[in-house]
């Protein structure tokens, strides 16, 4: 096949084929200035013809077939250029570095994660504040380390940026308000290659719009914190008011199997002190990490308290020292199958991609490299679901009747059960702060002294369909839905609780 | 680096494909069709690079979803592949974060132009320092050819059986109109060119467009009988009228009618990241952190 290659110097320069990957399009033959190409009568195992140097007296090596070739098969060279070269050696920089090999293997760590550092004091507002759970979570963010946050105003999560966008120019980083969801959740993630921390904000309709992206930070293993201040739903819904109906959303919004991590505070401290938890969970498990929060925490005013700077643990993002030649962005030995990140411009070239990829990134749709990527994806999340448990628990050690809630609901069940408890009857709480993975043993530790569960949630019954997949058959499970707009009242809680014990 | 060359090439013989350094190799051969132009635009844009002579870690690019949204996973770059249509907004904030890289984005027509539309207006409106190569071949080639926002009124496509009927974005225009900096349309024809256009745009700061018309030969050129891709080429040679600093609105497209192509658009502008910067340096003074990244 290498025949075409004229050796011959009969003309200023020659042409170089690859005649296995021609697919015959004859650009080259067409346009070449001095007509010193045919094709071949042969033809190539994809079943092409070729271009051949018909008339190589009439070659001036000048590339132009190089430039048109749309299958990278055929380039030209100046037989002086040639012979340049083999006295002066190539330029080192049109080489670039070194493909990376497949078969390079990493070495074997036991975990990946970095050992936490204290938190940047320039983004600390150490001190007591008295502000609301939007503006307590924006300082979360900040004093996580968050620097970039593209963001897209929806009520009732607006305050978050609009704080963000006040405070940023003095720490340091960037706010854009972009053109809709669509970007900003994206953009987010290119800012995340680009080696920042970021959050993106939202409510109800603009966390649908994030969900294609949910879905390309799972397979592209992009750290971030995603806020959705939960409104009334369906559609518009009820922008105002509150809800706890995105929760299922949060676990299996984006298409495609994954699993998700989810943390639901319940006041505006907890909006502070579990934001610092989830970057750093992100950072650790290398993953979205989704931040519910719904419109009374979002708007509730409390006091904040703000510890110094050194009192908070962050966790930096674990980025590879490995040779350029044996890093891989999605290969990972360790045990907690956590690949160590990079960020564009450190000379690693990689590829990150939402198609299923192998471990260097690059497209490889077969259903051994699926099971294989979305297998781990799952499983780093999964295996993890103990050490991940997150209970509030209150009164548990006697309890037969169980309340389980979280967020905002949490607070009215726990009034509820104080009340229920000087009243003598044997009742307990749990309140979840993280949701998922939804913490089934503990609940299956329980169901042995428990009689009944008691869930009460502002939505039609979502966590609670989790619970009784826990709880299995071995004890009462009953739902308080609520459809938003409002919270539960906390005496239709105790009364739940005095008409299951009695 | 010697994958294309020792198996062909005698041995005294050191040479190299040019492009080759800057391909991910082990993925050659790539999946588009014979006589597509994808690949040429590709070879002008590695010219390009290696012309400007800029640090190849330093650049970045980024693609969305289609035909030439796999331009993204063939380039030995820090590379890209993102959703349909979010190639523009995942650049945006690849560049902000990290400002001293050079973030190209390079898409087809329809993942930039309809479902990414709106991110385009609105980067360049904010004159968002990204270089976007547009590889304009009228339609959807990966999803089997339907009508497309660049098809010509006329045109049949899968989703326009009896011939479109819609009036098509005009996209130097288009992106005149939003405020970017640099606006140039070539086609696969027009290699050097397109080549030098490319070039250009990596040295330019702001929002660079440039539109690279392209055959689809299995499905724009089939479908309405305009033979193969290099039969479009052809077209391109015969039809092309080269016409710098043409007024943008003059230069709409037909399906067989004149296609102007040149420089449409040079100018200067202060980029997104340069305007906040000097905004919050002149509001905030000494409060102010500047940001470089």
């Amino acid at each position: 096949m290498s025949d075409s290659i004229s050796q011959q110097r009969t003309g200023k320069g020659t042409v170089f084929v690859r005649t296995e990957i021609c697919k015959g399009c004859s650009f080259c033959i067409d346009f070449c200035p001095t007509d010193c190409l045919t094709f071949s009568k042969e033809f190539n195992p994809k079943g092409y013809h070729f271009p051949i140097l018909s008339a190589p007296e009439a070659c001036t090596g000048c590339d132009l077939c190089g430039l048109y070739c749309p299958d990278f098969a055929i380039y030209g060279e100046r037989w002086k250029d040639i012979d340049e070269r083999k006295t002066q050696g190539r330029p080192q920089a049109l080489l670039g570095p070194p493909a990376t090999s497949a078969a390079a293997v990493p070495v074997a760590r036991k975990s990946g994660a970095q050992d936490p550092v204290a938190a940047d004091p320039k983004g600390v507002l150490t001190g007591i504040h008295f502000v609301d759970g939007d503006h307590a979570a924006c300082e979360g963010a900040i004093a996580a380390g968050c620097r970039f946050i593209a963001g897209y105003p929806i009520t009732p999560s607006t305050e978050i940026v609009e704080r963000f966008a006040s405070r940023i120019p003095m720490v340091g980083g960037i706010f854009i308000q972009l053109e809709d969801e669509l970007a900003s959740s994206i953009a987010v993630q290119g800012a995340a290659w680009g080696g920042k921390k970021t959050l993106s904000v939202t409510s109800g309709p603009g966390f649908s719009l994030m969900m294609e992206h949910i879905g390309l930070a799972v397979m592209t293993e992009t750290p971030g914190v995603w806020v959705d201040v939960q409104r009334g739903g369906p559609s518009t819904g009820l922008p105002t008011l509150p809800a706890q109906s995105d929760m299922m959303q949060a676990r299996w919004g984006s298409h495609g199997d994954y699993e998700i991590i989810a943390l639901v505070p319940n006041s505006p401290q907890e909006c502070f002190d579990l934001m610092i938890k989830a970057f750093n969970l992100a950072e650790i498990y290398r993953c979205p990490v989704m931040f519910m929060m719904d419109e009374v925490v979002g708007h509730m005013v409390e006091r904040v308290a703000i510890p110094p700077a050194d009192q908070i643990q962050v966790v930096p993002r674990k980025l590879t020292t490995k040779a350029k030649s044996e890093y891989r962005a999605f290969a990972t030995t360790a045990d907690d199958l956590v690949p160590e990140m990079t960020k564009a411009g450190e000379g690693y070239r990689i590829h990150v991609t939402g198609l299923t990829h192998d471990e260097r990134g690059y497209p490889a749709m077969n259903a051994a490299t699926q099971e294989k990527l979305v297998g781990r994806l799952i499983r780093k999340i999964r295996d993890k679901a103990d050490e991940l448990v997150d209970i509030c628990e209150d009164y548990v050690d006697d309890a037969e009747i169980l309340v389980v809630s979280y967020g905002i609901t949490s607070r009215i069940a726990k009034s509820a059960v104080d009340d229920a408890r000087q009243r003598g009857l044997k009742v307990g709480h749990l309140r979840l702060r993280v949701v998922w993975p939804f913490p089934s043993n503990r609940i299956r530790e329980l169901c042995g002294k428990t009689k009944a569960f008691i869930m009460p949630e502002l939505n039609m019954g979502q966590m609670v369909i989790e619970l009784e997949r826990a709880v299995c058959g071995k004890a009462k499970v009953v739902s308080m839905p609520h459809a938003g707009g409002s919270v539960h009242e906390p005496e239709a809680i105790l009364k739940k609780i005095i008409e299951v014990a009695t | 680096m010697s994958s294309d060359t020792a198996e062909h090439l005698a041995s005294d013989i050191d040479t190299i494909n040019p492009v080759m350094p800057f391909l991910r190799q082990e993925r050659i051969p790539h999946i588009w069709c014979p006589s597509c132009g994808i690949g040429t635009t590709v070879n002008c844009f590695t010219r390009a690079l290696t012309e400007s002579g800029m640090d190849l870690d330093q650049i970045a690019i980024v693609s969305g979803i289609g035909c030439t949204g796999r331009v993204a996973g063939y380039m030995n770059l820090d590379s890209f592949h993102t959703t349909h249509g979010r190639a523009i907004p995942f650049a945006t904030g690849l560049k902000l974060a990290n400002p001293k890289l050079k973030v190209v984005v390079y898409s087809g027509d329809g993942d930039l132009t309809a479902i990414g539309g709106n991110h385009f207006m609105h980067a360049a409106r904010r004159n968002m320092d990204l270089m976007v190569v547009c590889v304009n071949n009228f339609t959807y080639g990966m999803t089997g050819g339907q009508v497309a926002p660049t098809t010509p009124i006329g045109a049949k496509q899968t989703t326009m059986p009896f011939g479109n009927f819609e009036q098509p974005f005009n996209l130097p225009f288009l992106a005149d109109a939003c405020g970017a900096v640099y606006v140039a349309r070539w086609t696969v024809f027009h290699v050097r060119q397109l080549a030098k256009a490319m070039q250009e745009g990596l040295k330019k700061r702001g929002f660079v467009f440039i539109e690279a018309l392209s055959p689809c030969p299995t499905l724009f050129s089939r479908r309405n009988k305009r033979g193969d891709g290099i039969d479009e080429l052809k077209n391109y040679k015969q039809n092309s009228i080269v016409k710098n600093g043409a007024d943008t609105k003059e230069v709409g497209l037909t399906f067989d009618g004149k296609i102007t192509v040149g420089k449409f658009v040079d100018r200067e502008r202060p980029t997104w990241l340069d305007a906040m910067n000097d905004h919050y340096t002149q509001t905030l003074g000494s409060q102010y952190t500047p940001y470089g990244g």
